[in-house]
């Protein structure tokens, strides 16, 4: 039996599944109408007993943040959603949007109106011109066919959807630094509290979700709490994207329930690329200390994977066999955190700058062995010191890949240089 | 604050290194610590300024209620709560190794040019390093570099390498002065302060940025490379360029005044000060100082003389004349005092006038019946305000501090502001002021038409003199609302002129001249049989006085004949009377003089200056061995050689002489109102003149400030849009405004602006309206496009 549960991608095989007549066709709209003809306490209650937690990465329960939205306060409210997917490894929102972005469009229609906004943006990273383009064309066709601006399918609810096309920065998937950032400013961190929901965009209380977290939603309306509830584990319910990606046979998105393990996903992917054996992987993208064989049947649900010392992230699921030199790899997302640093805090914005130094001097067998402890204690200093998580997850693999495997950074040091051979963890190694 | 608000106040006992220590709630822990002394290392944080908890270096352990954060948390941004226990480096390992690590992170990109940067001995990272970092550094890759330094303006200078991006310089500008000029570019370990490409930092509040700069990444152009900080002697001292009353610091080396800083004084200036009074000082040392006194021979030749010569010939001249006595508002508290007794016993006369410039019979009333002797609206009635009204008063260009005080309540709270005037301003749009905009001289009746309650403030600009009946009207919105109203001169001199008794209706401590009692009180302090009791003659009048032959000589003591309308007429009767002029440097004056006796300049000499609200602004000599000596005291010896001795050989002399006097509970001067005067009709190319000073412009006290120049606002015309299409212009054309003295071109500047007015400033380059067109306010003059 496939442990797959295909709900938002039940229908990406269809070639014309983004198309408002093609979601229609398998269901779609059906949900909002149904929501909106509820009380908006209702709706949230019914998120909150389905268990849905926020799929960007942190686990928080999506009904509950709904609830933090004061009422009867007379303010404008604002629901945000953060579809800046930028982090390494991570693939689940550009695909859903770019084969379903009605199902995000119902989404905002339902969560809107349970939190009382009016007004509902999509910040989306600015480099994915074809993913804006059809959630674009969406947002258009749900206008035109009277889903969103004035009287939303004659209920009499006002819904304005507004996409803003972010410059390309990996902080603004911050939730804060989104917030600025879509008021016009440079995306960093704010200080907290207040909280969003208290003071978020343009200082009113505002909700901000991942993209999959209200995607979730209109499903959970049609088939009620009980049904996700049915599927995952005790405190993650429901099912989830994995993101498969690296050295697999089939890399690509899968939607399961909570608590499948990376032994079962790669079973379903065709396993590792032929001939190879998984040597580490992260659970949830590049900010999430690295697991290794050792831990292919982890349960993959919030409470698993941090049991198991990492975190389920955005449940990118990066894969990478023997061949992969793992200093190299570390080397590559340290760079990636210190090029994105936003530059608010010391700790992120002078620790990464010093992270890569050493650890290109390592790759290239210029290091030392008290590197290592230099690293070590230098991510201490990092971690938990900066202002935001950015700083945390720019750790997360230079600890977990010291810990796992620090006979291979001496190998560096005392061969003087990689052991490697990095042409052969590239897929077109086995072609020649 | 009301004892009422006070206890109101809930206060939380936290325990901080194992010591409890009391705050009132909100308070945050690193300032509660700092209560018991512990100093918690910090660069981002400023009391002043909103926390962002940006560099944390100030990383604690906090435990609240039993369950202790996993982390260390930023004390700057966090307040006190009940049961809160918090451990700084004193007690927590953790948090001293997190400290240290953020230290050794900021030093890591820090270049080591201690010894050549201006900062080096002042320095909060050079001492936080010492105190709570590692002695040696591990990190030894490649530093950060930029090239250095730029100018973000001509005033102020980054070394964007030595920058730790603290960001308190772009909340300073944003939050304080509302200026956002700079601001944080790029990310990551390049992130850097800057400005818009062709937009330079011409805040007129930049220079508190490069004092608040925790690094030395913002300098003073001027500053620059000049001293180490542990060569300067630094003296406490007030600012003499405007009647806000600046607490300041001088800073001198080897007898010359090298920089001045904002100094501590909530209720004034809280931390902050203009940069006029920050970079305007080098008048003191400027080419056309003064230093020997001068005597005109028999040739008509000014020629250097010595100091008994001098007095002789000043005596002299002055002996059983009639003389009057012109003191400007740039002299000091003491000083004037000098003056006012000087005239009363050596010339016995009451024609004395403090006022040089623009001002009115109206005023003179107004200030003796309801200024003088009276202390009663201070800055924190600005905080408790419900409405603030500004009359004839802009202030950020005339009184920057009373505008940061606005804004802040501005900005805290909301306050409203309300300007009665003719053009609106950068400060009108910074406060979201109502703007009543009136044609010149309608001004009166726009005030009469304002409803203020007994919680309002009325701050009353010393041009309302310029505007027939301005100030009645304020009075009488004042005394039906019940709002406390306030006089603002611009210099800082005049409000202690004033006390001083340098008008020609008062004596000292507001005694009117008029009241026998007055004059029997002043008399018997002053050990003489009587005092002259018919009041005396205003500045204009003392001017039309010397041309008519009513009187022969003139003691004048910082007064430019610029400041005065008329001036080539002010020139032309000085040059026929006997004229004693006490200057700091060349002047128009001096220059037609018949002595000339040089005085000591505030860095020079003790004395103090009353600002707006009465409130003493004592200061020392920042230069300890100056040869020169204040006006006192060389009115003293004038008067000794004359034989009339006012007894008045040291500053302290003057000031117990003005504390002994005490407080005058007799009758006031009465005032009697003045009815509201109208713009007169401007038709076709006819408009109504209005203008006032700008902070930084030609002022006397500026001069030789070419950094501080740099950062001037543009010189413009400012007509209405409906005047610039009549006139046939848009913005950035040449106009001409003239009368049948004279014209001024300039480019203009369509903006908010009454349609009758045309607005210039008045003592700008290319645009001084007393000189040019001797008219400032409410007179017709011709705009036409040049």
């Amino acid at each position: 039996m496939s442990k797959l549960t295909p709900v938002l991608s039940a229908h990406w095989d269809e070639k014309d599944s983004f198309t408002i007549d093609a979601y229609k066709r398998n269901g779609g709209y059906a949900a909002a109408p149904k929501a909106l003809a509820m009380d908006p306490d209702a709706v949230i209650q019914l998120v909150k007993d389905s268990g849905l937690r926020g799929r960007g990465g942190a686990g928080f329960p999506t009904g509950m943040k709904w609830g933090f939205i004061p009422q009867g306060d007379n303010k404008e409210h604002y629901l945000v959603v953060n579809a800046d997917e930028s982090e390494p490894g991570t693939c689940k929102d550009m695909p859903l949007l770019m084969a379903n972005p009605h199902v995000l469009v119902e989404g905002v229609i339902i969560a809107a109106y349970a939190i009382r906004a009016k007004n509902a943006f999509i910040y989306i990273r600015g480099e994915v011109t074809h993913v804006a383009r059809r959630l674009n064309k969406a947002i258009a066709d749900a206008y035109k066919a009277g889903y969103l601006g004035k009287n939303v399918f004659g209920t009499g609810h006002d819904i304005d959807l507004v996409l803003h096309i972010g410059a390309g920065a990996y902080i603004c998937g911050e939730e804060t630094a989104l917030l600025d950032s879509l008021e016009g400013f440079r995306g960093q961190p704010r200080l907290r509290p207040p909280f969003p929901a208290i003071a978020g965009l343009y200082a009113r209380p505002t909700v901000v979700n991942n993209v999959e977290s209200i995607s979730a939603v209109p499903a959970i309306v049609n088939n009620g709490p009980e049904w996700y509830q049915s599927m995952g584990t005790e405190k993650s319910k429901g099912a989830t994207l994995y993101s498969l990606s690296g050295h697999v046979n089939n890399p690509g998105q899968f939607e399961a329930p909570l608590g499948i393990t990376l032994r079962e996903i790669l079973e379903l992917a065709g396993g590792v690329r032929n001939g190879h054996q998984l040597k580490f992987w992260t659970p949830g993208g590049s900010s999430t200390p690295l697991f290794t064989a050792e831990h292919l049947d982890v349960p993959l649900d919030y409470e698993g994977v941090s049991a198991a010392g990492s975190m389920l992230g955005t449940k990118a699921l990066q894969i990478f066999d023997e061949t992969t030199c793992v200093v190299r790899a570390v080397l590559r997302w340290t760079e990636f955190y210190k090029h994105e640093s936003c530059g608010k805090c010391t700790p992120c914005r002078e620790g990464t700058w010093w992270l890569v130094q050493i650890l290109r001097d390592l790759e290239a067998g210029k290091g030392t062995e008290a590197d290592l402890q230099k690293l070590l204690d230098l991510c201490d200093n990092i971690l938990g010191r900066s202002f935001c998580a950015l700083g945390d997850g720019a750790t997360s693999s230079i600890t977990s890949s010291i810990k796992l495997f620090r006979d291979e950074y001496i190998a560096h040091v005392t061969g003087g240089g990689c052991p490697f051979d990095p042409a052969k963890s590239t897929l077109f190694a086995e072609a020649k | 604050m009301t004892t009422q608000e006070v206890t109101q106040v809930e206060m939380i006992t936290v325990v901080i290194d194992g010591f409890e220590v009391t705050v009132p709630k909100g308070t945050l822990v690193i300032r509660a610590a700092e209560k018991l002394g512990i100093q918690i290392p910090r660069f981002c944080d400023h009391p002043l300024l909103d926390p962002v908890g940006a560099c944390r270096q100030c990383l604690v352990d906090v435990e609240i209620n039993g369950r202790a954060f996993p982390k260390p948390q930023a004390s700057c941004t966090i307040p006190v709560e009940p049961n809160m226990i918090v451990k700084t480096q004193l007690t927590s390992p953790v948090a001293d190794k997190a400290q240290k690590g953020v230290m050794e992170l900021l030093l890591g990109n820090h270049p080591l040019d201690c010894p050549v940067c201006d900062k080096g001995g002042e320095c909060p990272l050079q001492n936080q390093a010492m105190s709570n970092g590692n002695a040696e550094s591990r990190l030894t890759g490649y530093k950060r570099t930029f090239e250095k330094p730029i100018n973000i303006s001509s005033q102020v200078l980054l070394d964007r390498e030595r920058c730790v991006l603290c960001a308190r310089c772009t909340r300073f500008s944003n939050q304080i002065a509302s200026d956002p000029f700079i601001t944080l570019n790029h990310r990551g370990a390049l992130q850097q302060v800057g400005i818009y490409e062709n937009d330079p930092f011409n805040s007129y509040f930049s220079g508190n940025t490069v004092q608040i700069c925790p690094v030395g990444a913002l300098t003073g152009a001027s500053y620059r490379f000049r001293a180490r900080p542990f060569d300067l002697v630094s003296t406490p001292s007030a600012c003499e360029h405007c009647a806000s009353g600046c607490d300041m610091r001088t800073d001198v080396r080897r007898g010359k005044t090298l920089r001045r800083l904002a100094g501590d004084d909530a209720a004034v200036n809280e931390e902050w000060n203009c940069d006029k009074g920050r970079w305007a000082f080098k008048y003191v040392t400027s080419t056309n100082r003064l230093s020997q006194p001068l005597v005109r021979n028999a040739e008509g030749v000014l020629v250097e003389a010595s100091w008994p010569e001098a007095l002789a010939a000043a005596a002299a001249g002055l002996k059983g004349k009639r003389a009057a006595v012109l003191t400007g508002g740039r002299v000091t508290a003491e000083d004037a005092y000098g003056y006012s007794k000087f005239a009363r016993i050596a010339l016995g006369t009451n024609d004395i006038d403090f006022r040089a410039r623009v001002s009115s019979a109206e005023e003179g009333e107004f200030l003796a019946a309801k200024v003088a002797g009276k202390f009663d609206v201070h800055y924190s009635d600005i905080d408790a305000a419900d409405h603030v009204l500004l009359v004839a008063f802009e202030p950020e260009e005339e009184s920057p501090i009373v505008f940061l005080r606005l804004n802040k309540n501005f900005k805290k709270r909301g306050l409203k502001v309300t300007s009665v005037a003719t053009k609106g301003s950068i400060a009108m749009d910074k406060l979201k002021a109502d703007f009543i905009k009136v044609a010149p001289g309608d001004e009166a009746a726009a005030v009469a038409g304002v409803s203020l309650t007994a919680k309002s403030v009325i701050l009353l600009g010393e041009r309302a003199s310029e505007s027939l009946g301005l100030i009645s009207a304020a009075v009488a919105l004042a005394e039906k609302s019940g709002a406390k109203l306030a006089w603002i001169p611009r210099r800082a001199g005049e409000r202690g002129a004033l006390e001083a008794g340098a008008l020609p209706t008062l004596l000292p401590g507001g005694r009117p001249v008029a009241d026998s009692a007055a004059r029997v009180d002043i008399a018997a302090a002053w050990g003489v049989d009587s005092l002259p009791s018919t009041p005396g003659r205003s500045t204009h009048q003392i001017i039309e006085a010397l041309g008519n032959d009513e009187l022969d000589a003139v003691v004048v003591g910082g007064v430019d004949a610029y400041d005065l309308r008329n001036s080539r007429k002010v020139l032309d009767v000085m040059k026929s009377a006997f004229v004693v002029s006490l200057e700091i440097a060349e002047s128009s004056i001096t220059s037609i003089a018949d002595v000339v006796l040089p005085v000591a300049a505030v860095t020079e000499k003790s004395g103090s200056f009353l600002n707006w609200e009465g409130r003493a602004r004592a200061f020392d000599a920042a230069v300890a061995d100056s040869l020169n000596r204040s006006d006192l005291r060389i009115l003293s010896a004038l008067a000794d050689a004359m034989g009339s001795s006012i007894s008045l050989g040291t500053v302290s002399a003057a000031a117990r002489e003005i504390a002994e006097l005490g407080k005058w509970d007799g009758a006031r001067v009465p005032f009697t109102p003045v009815a509201a005067g109208s713009a007169p009709a401007a038709s076709g190319s006819q408009a109504v003149l209005t203008s006032w000073r700008r902070l930084l412009d030609m002022g006397v006290m500026q001069r030789g400030e070419d950094n501080l120049a740099g950062t001037r606002r543009q010189t413009v015309a400012v007509i209405s849009p409906s005047r610039a299409t009549s006139v046939g212009v848009s913005t950035g054309d040449q106009v001409r405004i003239s009368n049948e003295i004279g014209s001024i071109t300039l480019p203009v500047l369509v903006e908010d602006i009454h349609d009758d007015a045309v607005w210039i400033p008045r003592n700008s380059f290319g645009s001084q309206a007393l000189t040019a067109l001797n008219a400032v306010h409410g007179e017709l003059v011709t705009v036409v496009k040049a």
